[in-house]
């Protein structure tokens, strides 16, 4: 197969992320997809000759080219995610290596969240380890459409195929219990490029496409939600030139749709002040348009001179989101100071960030069983767990099984602004009323 | 539903419109560091997309290091003035003259000096956030940035206590005296960067394209002869068609040589690269380590 980073202008974006435990050989399996698809540049195999021949025996070690810091590479470890990107003529790929360690586990989370696909890597001597669980229900937890299996280390298991199909055995007994559609399990060796990018000549049992070659064609098609327009408020875009009279009196509200279509005519409900309004234009740089889609960066002109700022949401009319001040989530907790109960936080959601308060410990996600365990003492840190809050203020929101954008939150712990976790909301227990919807200018 | 697909650069240029406004939600007073180079000038485009019709909503700011090209300099102040935007620029001759800035005795480079001068700027106008140009895929330490990077009160990156970025959702709450890098074209390659100028037709300065210029041989590259760049004589010195695939001092920017006249030249030619643009700059070289380096001590 002849690929190369040469063909230009792909026609979309791939994002990816890898997780497996330490010696996984996932910074290696990122390595071998650049240098197999030629994505690596001659100044970066100098890089890598020149420290081979310092730290690494005369032997060029791949994951030295994802592992950029310094205590990385004298450890041997990855620290934190590292962003590779390469591109073949059928598609461009942003992949997010994420560190498999048990203390790093909010990375993988900050490298999945924005993911198509994860590629969990599993060493084929050990098969599945509590690690393979973990990082499998976080990609189930967020939602990330398509899983990859990648069983590494298949050449010193003599390429058997009893034992590829005992480890995806020990997979499909878990996997039920999580909700992912779609999962491929693909046999390789990471460190010699067997079905990497090239077909292996060691594998004749094994039919399916190589790693890269399922990376160009999983449907992609959209993982953005179409249905239900929404349209958090970035910023208001007021020009108040004086000399135009045009732009006097422009007053437009910017955002990145977060969801659905909008069209110009359309009726949209504004949040908070809860009031009916029509688009008047849709504008951008580029000319005005007559519809914008999810996830178009726009600002929309409105019949109507109602109050919205920054924190404000517009919605479709057919597809009302929930509103609501007592929330409940799923979340990852990310911070070394566990959560607690009665403790104060600030809650990011969309463009609006609010005060909460944690009313409840719901349960904690038990990463050996996952199963979910009642009433845990604490939440702390790499633990999964459901949680109630209570915000100063109501949050419009959808489930996050319906839109991740609008479905999840950080939240913020005030005095250090540390980011202390990730969370994702369950579907609202009421859309808005229509009542609310009738209040018409 | 086919007809609503964002092709490769729509998504990426929505995914940093989206990071400039978040930045005007988040933070009281913002600067965009311009210095008139490729990267920035996507910036640019990309700012005027983000708040137009209205005025840009923040200032630009350069470092000017004193060893600039001359070309980047007036490309940096016809832009500024044809954008209607207000540039501040600060030198690292003042910085060094006001004693903010000290240069160890031999020290040309003006790498290290910029870092000083950058932190007094931002120091002097209160910027709380400064959005760069800076991409993932140019170097290694770059990779493992975030798109809100945060520095602390002495401009410091701890790059193993990064905030976690979840979705799009971004953190940007500081204490008084903290500050945030944004990086919005974090997922940019150095191609799509091309690309996007093409699709936007954007101007660049004259030096990325081929022009005749007099360089001199010098660890391994082809450095413009220059006031600060005397060959020695035993150095070989030619006349060349070259231009910079990426712009550092004029006494650390290697040109390749190159016939690319136009923006699809140069798109051909990055696709046949078989070197990495920061590969071109001797800044870089020093170490493994170098830019992380002197990104913890308040670099970009």
């Amino acid at each position: 197969m002849s690929l190369s980073v040469t063909s230009p202008r792909p026609v979309d974006i791939l994002r990816f992320n890898t997780c497996g435990s330490v010696d996984d050989g996932k910074s290696t399996l990122i390595g071998r997809l650049l240098y197999d698809s030629k994505s690596l540049m001659e100044d970066q195999i100098e890089a890598l000759e020149r420290s081979a021949d310092i730290t690494g025996g005369g032997q060029i070690n791949l994951a030295n080219l994802t592992d950029g810091l310094r205590a990385e590479r004298e450890q041997g470890i990855t620290i934190d995610v590292a962003y590779r990107y390469f591109a073949t003529p059928r598609r461009k790929f942003i992949i997010a290596d994420t560190p498999g360690h048990v203390q790093y586990t909010r990375n993988m989370v900050t490298g999945a969240s924005s993911a198509n696909l994860s590629i969990i890597l599993v060493d084929a001597r050990l098969g599945v380890i509590e690690q393979s669980r973990r990082h499998t229900a976080i990609a189930a937890l967020l939602r990330i459409p398509h899983l990859v299996v990648a069983i590494n280390k298949m050449d010193l298991v003599g390429w058997s195929e009893a034992r590829f199909l005992e480890i995806r055995a020990q997979f499909e007994a878990f996997l039920p219990r999580l909700d992912i559609k779609d999962v491929k399990f693909i046999p390789l060796s990471a460190l010699n490029g067997d079905n990497v990018v090239d077909p292996s000549p060691h594998t004749p049992w094994y039919a399916g496409p190589t790693l890269l070659a399922h990376l160009e064609t999983v449907h992609i098609a959209s993982d953005f939600n179409l249905t239900g327009f929404r349209l958090p408020v970035q910023w208001v875009n007021r020009p108040n030139n004086p000399t135009d009279a045009a732009l006097h009196d422009f007053r437009g509200f910017s955002g990145q749709i977060a969801g659905g279509i909008v069209r110009t005519g359309q009726k949209l409900l504004s949040f908070p002040a809860g009031i009916v309004t029509t688009v008047k234009q849709i504008w951008t740089y580029d000319g005005v348009v007559e519809e914008a889609f999810c996830p178009q960066s726009i600002t929309l002109v409105l019949e109507h001179d109602i109050d919205i700022s920054r924190g404000s949401m517009l919605v479709a009319l057919d597809h009302l989101p929930g509103s609501s001040s007592d929330l409940q989530a799923e979340v990852c907790w990310m911070h070394t100071r566990p959560l607690q109960v009665g403790k104060k936080y600030f809650l990011k959601h969309t463009t609006h960030t609010v005060q909460v308060v944690v009313t409840e410990l719901i349960d904690k996600l038990n990463m050996s069983s996952l199963e979910s365990e009642p009433a845990p003492a604490a939440l702390t840190v790499n633990d999964i767990g459901e949680i109630k809050l209570r915000a100063a203020r109501p949050l419009v929101f959808d489930g996050y099984s319906t839109n991740r954008l609008t479905g999840s939150f950080i939240l913020i712990e005030p005095g250090t602004n540390a980011t202390v976790a990730a969370g994702m909301l369950r579907a609202p227990y009421e859309v808005l009323k229509p009542e609310t919807a009738d209040y018409v200018i | 539903m086919s007809s609503y697909h964002l092709d490769h650069l729509q998504h990426l240029e929505t995914e940093a419109i989206h990071i400039m406004r978040e930045v005007l939600g988040e933070f009281e007073r913002p600067a965009l560091l311009f210095s008139g180079g490729k990267d920035s000038i996507c910036l640019l485009r990309l700012a005027e997309k983000a708040f137009r019709p209205s005025e840009l909503p923040l200032p630009l700011l350069n470092v000017d290091t004193g060893h600039h090209f001359p070309e980047l300099n007036e490309f940096r102040d016809v832009r500024a003035v044809q954008l209607g935007a207000k540039l501040i620029v600060r030198t690292v001759d003042d910085a060094i003259a006001k004693g903010i800035a000290t240069p160890a005795p031999g020290e040309i480079s003006r790498n290290r000096l910029q870092i000083p001068t950058l932190l007094a700027a931002i120091e002097e106008f209160q910027f709380d956030c400064c959005i760069g140009g800076a991409r993932r895929d140019e170097e290694k330490s770059r990779a493992k940035e975030r798109f809100f990077s945060f520095r602390d009160s002495f401009g410091q990156w701890d790059p193993k206590n990064q905030r976690p970025e979840i979705w799009n959702l971004y953190n940007g709450r500081l204490n008084p005296g903290e500050n945030m890098r944004v990086f919005p074209l974090s997922n940019w390659t150095e191609m799509d960067v091309w690309e996007y100028i093409q699709r936007e037709r954007l101007e660049v300065p004259s030096i990325y394209f081929s022009h005749q210029r007099r360089c001199v041989r010098r660890g391994g590259q082809w450095l413009p002869v220059s006031a600060l760049v005397p060959p020695k004589p035993s150095e070989e010195v030619r006349d060349l068609m070259v231009r910079v695939r990426t712009i550092g001092d004029i006494i650390s920017t290697g040109c390749v040589e190159s016939p690319a006249e136009t923006v699809a030249d140069i798109i051909t030619e990055i696709a046949a690269a078989r070197v990495t643009e920061r590969g071109s700059r001797a800044d870089d070289k020093a170490s493994e380590a170098a830019m992380e380096d002197r990104k913890k001590a308040g670099y970009f």
